[in-house]
């Protein structure tokens, strides 16, 4: 039973490994090891400052690792000789009949997206607040769109071919409007949208660009239970209909312990726990972590390992 | 210029929508500890400021327009002339008072009762039928000059021909700044490659109009990416100042390269446009003898308007559709947010390039019909004061604006000329006062005038580039100004 539940190590969509993020003297993430299970929800939690955006930044390109390996596989029957390969030739990616693998840490952020098919949110919310609800779905069809008008040339001839990408350009966004509830603004500009709105289309917009990750950073930050429960839904749909693995960083614990397959706990940057909900919620280092320790028993173990109090961390933001 | 936007907005309509917002807040909740103190009624608060600004403006006049002194044979002469010095001090003081009084004073503040008006005509289709006016005035406007006001239809079809100029030019570096959001101070530079590659093309390979403008476009836009390259990274004002640097290098090297471009002399006899091989000159061979009408120099201004005013359009025409297609909403995404954009896939290189490219060929088309209107190009025609007054036009008009280009390039380019004509104002200030050494003053008054008035540019709504259902205009709140605004 606990074996079949492990989807994440037989059939990864995305390997981390031994991922070190340093910023001067801080390291925000600390040789950090995991993996997502393709067609999971994962979800990576951890106290403010543990360096959960920092990971998703290294996954999208965003900023560049200093140290580890983060593959991508876009099909299952990816060999680990294949990956072992790839990593020495020193190339970004390998698309082969037997499956395509990315080096994310190698790629640019725009090429991630495109190529690789990873696509996010962010922590705080970045639409194209000036343009319409569905200009914003438009533009996450972009390079779809620039190869249908020709690179602009057959667009402004008006070809037959580029009109029809058009039309079904728009389609696509209209039926992700209609599955986020957001149809009838569809012609509001984005930033007049109330917040849960914001990110809800945040969502749609990412998942236009046709992805087989969805990394979502803090979805439910802000959103009543109402509409938390909405996304909970959303969330399932996409997983379950589109067959899109989602990471999430997530504080809302009932949206975590609800929908997710594999959770991850981050502290410091660096592993705490790792495994299903269950095992998860009983793990007394998480515990310790989310709920912390009483003062004396802080002291009594600083003065068994002689260090120094943590320095207190400022939340750091995408960027 | 774009610092006076930016603070601009962000003083006038917020501060003065926050303190009644304020007051309102305070009305409900306890009262206050300390009374407010008691207000002075309207008109003496408006006199009490009339007479301060009065009062500076005494101060700051009283050795230009009370005691003015001259270089006079054997040292400086004095003249006092008090009459210029009252004239202002009046203009001030009533100007003020009637600011204070109507529209500082008002309960509401005055851009609110404006934001209604617009609110309530916001249903009518206004640009659309002003755009199909001034379309109409423009393809007509040669005839309807021959008609009312033959004593100085040449004249005018000159100045409309040099307006045409710069709504093209406007509309081109629209795409840069309005559309991309990338501040450009050198824009200049491209109008001078322009310039430069069709004079030099033509003079040196004999060829004609038709064929080098496409090249000189070409050549712009190379240019454009080879100036784009370098600015990719930077942000803000590095961006403006480098911009601004190209545009006055560019201007430098044609200066020096003596050899090539001819220095401080420029270059002459660049060859007239022609209409299919049909010169617009007396003689055998020449367009009247060829319909065989009576030759007049009027017909080659008018084949000149016509030029530029197709090249305008279609300006205005690949501007227009190119905001539909993928490239163009790009551009204003860009704008908008550009590390979003990176996270939908989109190559902001890529993006940006096309921007600098596609702004720069239309200043390039705009340059060659500079250079074969003028039939001579030297560097003095592409200072730094021409990339101010393009970017004026473009702010004024209201960034990402069509129409506003278009109003904004009459009412500068068409106002300057105007106040060289204001010999009115002599009665006022009597015969020794030439309105041309002021139509600086006054153009930048106006300009200080529309910035407080209206921040975001005379028309300053985003109409959506694909629509739904319904299209609705997005108001200048809500749309984002890019790098270095
Ligand atoms: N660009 C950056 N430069 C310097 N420090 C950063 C940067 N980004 C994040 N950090 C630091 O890394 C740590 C982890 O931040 P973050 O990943 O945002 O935490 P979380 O998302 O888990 O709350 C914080 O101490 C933060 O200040
Ligand atoms: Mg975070």
């Amino acid at each position: 039973m606990l074996k079949q539940n492990r989807n994440w190590s037989a059939d990864p969509v995305l390997s981390v490994e031994h991922l070190t993020m340093r910023f001067g003297g801080l390291v925000a993430v600390d040789d950090l090891s995991f993996d997502v299970g393709r067609g999971d929800i994962t979800a990576l939690i951890g106290p403010n400052g543990a360096g959960k955006t920092t990971v998703f930044n290294c996954v999208t390109g965003f900023y560049k690792p200093t140290e580890g390996r983060i593959a991508l596989r876009r099909d299952g029957s990816v060999t680990p000789e294949a990956l072992a390969e790839l990593t020495r030739s020193g190339r970004q990616y390998a698309e082969g009949d037997k499956g395509s693998i990315f080096l994310l840490e190698r790629m640019a952020d725009f090429k991630i997206t495109e190529v690789a098919g990873v696509a996010r949110t962010f922590q705080n919310i970045r639409l194209f607040g000036g343009m319409t609800v569905l200009e914003n779905l438009l533009v996450a069809q972009h390079n779809e769109l620039m190869r249908a008008s020709g690179y602009t040339i057959g667009g402004l001839l008006g070809l037959p071919g580029y009109r029809r990408a058009a039309e079904a350009a728009k389609e696509t966004a209209v039926e992700w409007l209609r599955r986020v509830n957001l149809l009838d603004r569809a012609d509001d500009p984005a930033a007049d949208l109330p917040y849960g709105a914001q990110r809800r289309l945040e969502i749609a917009r990412a998942l236009c660009t046709n992805p087989v990750l969805l990394c979502l950073d803090e979805p439910a930050a802000g959103l009543n239970p109402r509409e938390s429960a909405e996304l909970n839904t959303l969330l399932k749909y996409i997983r379950d209909d589109h067959g899109v693995s989602v990471l999430l960083i997530e504080h809302d614990m009932g949206v975590v312990m609800e929908i997710s397959d594999h959770i991850i706990v981050l502290d410091y940057g660096k592993k705490i726990s790792d495994g299903t909900a269950p095992e998860v919620r009983s793990d007394p280092k998480v515990i310790a972590a989310y709920l912390g320790v009483d003062d004396e028993e802080v002291e009594d173990v600083e003065r068994d390992l002689e260090v120094k109090p943590a320095p207190t961390r400022a939340e750091g933001d995408a960027r | 210029m774009a610092d006076i936007t930016q603070s601009a907005s962000a003083n006038r309509p917020e501060g003065a929508e926050r303190l009644s917002e304020d007051r309102r807040e305070a009305m409900r909740g306890e009262p206050p500890f300390v009374e407010a103190p008691a207000e002075d009624s309207r008109l003496v608060r408006a006199l009490k400021e009339a007479g301060i600004t009065a009062g500076l403006i005494a101060v700051l006049t009283f050795f230009f327009f009370f005691m003015k002194t001259d270089i006079a044979v054997g040292g400086l002469s004095l003249t006092v002339d008090p009459w210029t010095w009252f004239v202002a001090i009046a203009i001030t003081f009533v100007g003020r008072f009637l600011l204070t009084f109507f529209v500082f004073a008002g309960e509401r503040p005055a851009v609110g009762g404006w934001k209604k008006i617009a609110a309530a005509t916001a249903g009518w289709p206004i640009g659309k039928v002003v755009g199909a006016v001034l379309l109409f005035v423009a393809l007509t406007l040669p005839f309807l000059l021959t008609i009312f006001l033959p004593s100085q239809d040449r004249y005018l079809l000159d100045l409309a021909i040099l307006i045409l100029t710069y709504v093209m030019l406007g509309w081109g570096l629209n795409i840069v700044v309005g559309l991309a959001g990338l501040l450009d101070l050198g824009y200049v530079a491209f109008y001078a490659v322009g310039a430069y590659s069709f004079a030099l093309l033509a003079t040196n390979f004999d060829l004609g109009f038709w064929v080098c403008l496409p090249m000189a476009g070409l050549f712009a836009a190379l240019w454009g990416v080879m100036l784009g390259f370098p600015v990719l990274r930077l942000r803000g004002d590095y961006l403006a100042i480098v911009t601004l640097a190209f545009g006055e290098i560019i201007r430098v090297v044609l200066l020096n390269w003596y050899t090539f471009t001819g220095g401080p002399n420029g270059i002459l006899g660049i060859p007239k446009p022609t209409l299919f091989g049909l010169e617009f000159s007396r003689g055998k061979g020449s367009f009247s003898d060829f319909f065989g009408i009576e030759y007049s120099s009027i017909q080659r201004f008018i084949f000149l308007y016509y030029i530029i005013l197709a090249l305008a359009l279609l300006t205005n025409f690949v501007t227009m559709r190119m905001r539909k297609l993928p490239v163009g909403r790009a551009w204003e995404a860009l704008r908008e947010d550009e590390i979003a954009c990176r996270s939908l896939g989109i190559n902001t290189t890529n993006v940006k390039l096309t921007a600098f490219a596609t702004g720069a060929m239309f200043g390039g088309f705009a340059g060659s019909f500079f250079a074969t209107r003028q039939g001579f190009i030297s560097p003095e025609s592409f200072t730094f004061i021409e990339s101010a007054i393009i970017l004026a036009i473009v702010v004024l008009g209201g960034l990402g604006s069509q129409l506003g280009v278009v109003i904004a390039s009459v009412v500068m380019i068409g106002g300057i000329e105007l106040l060289r004509n204001l010999t009115g104002l002599q009665a006022i200030f009597g015969t020794g006062f030439d309105p041309t050494q002021y139509r600086m003053l006054i153009f930048g008054l106006a300009m200080v005038l529309i910035m407080v008035w209206k921040p975001r540019g005379l028309v300053s709504t985003r109409s959506p580039s694909a629509i739904y259902k319904e299209k609705k205009a997005i108001g200048a709140d809500l749309v984002a100004q890019g790098e270095g605004h």
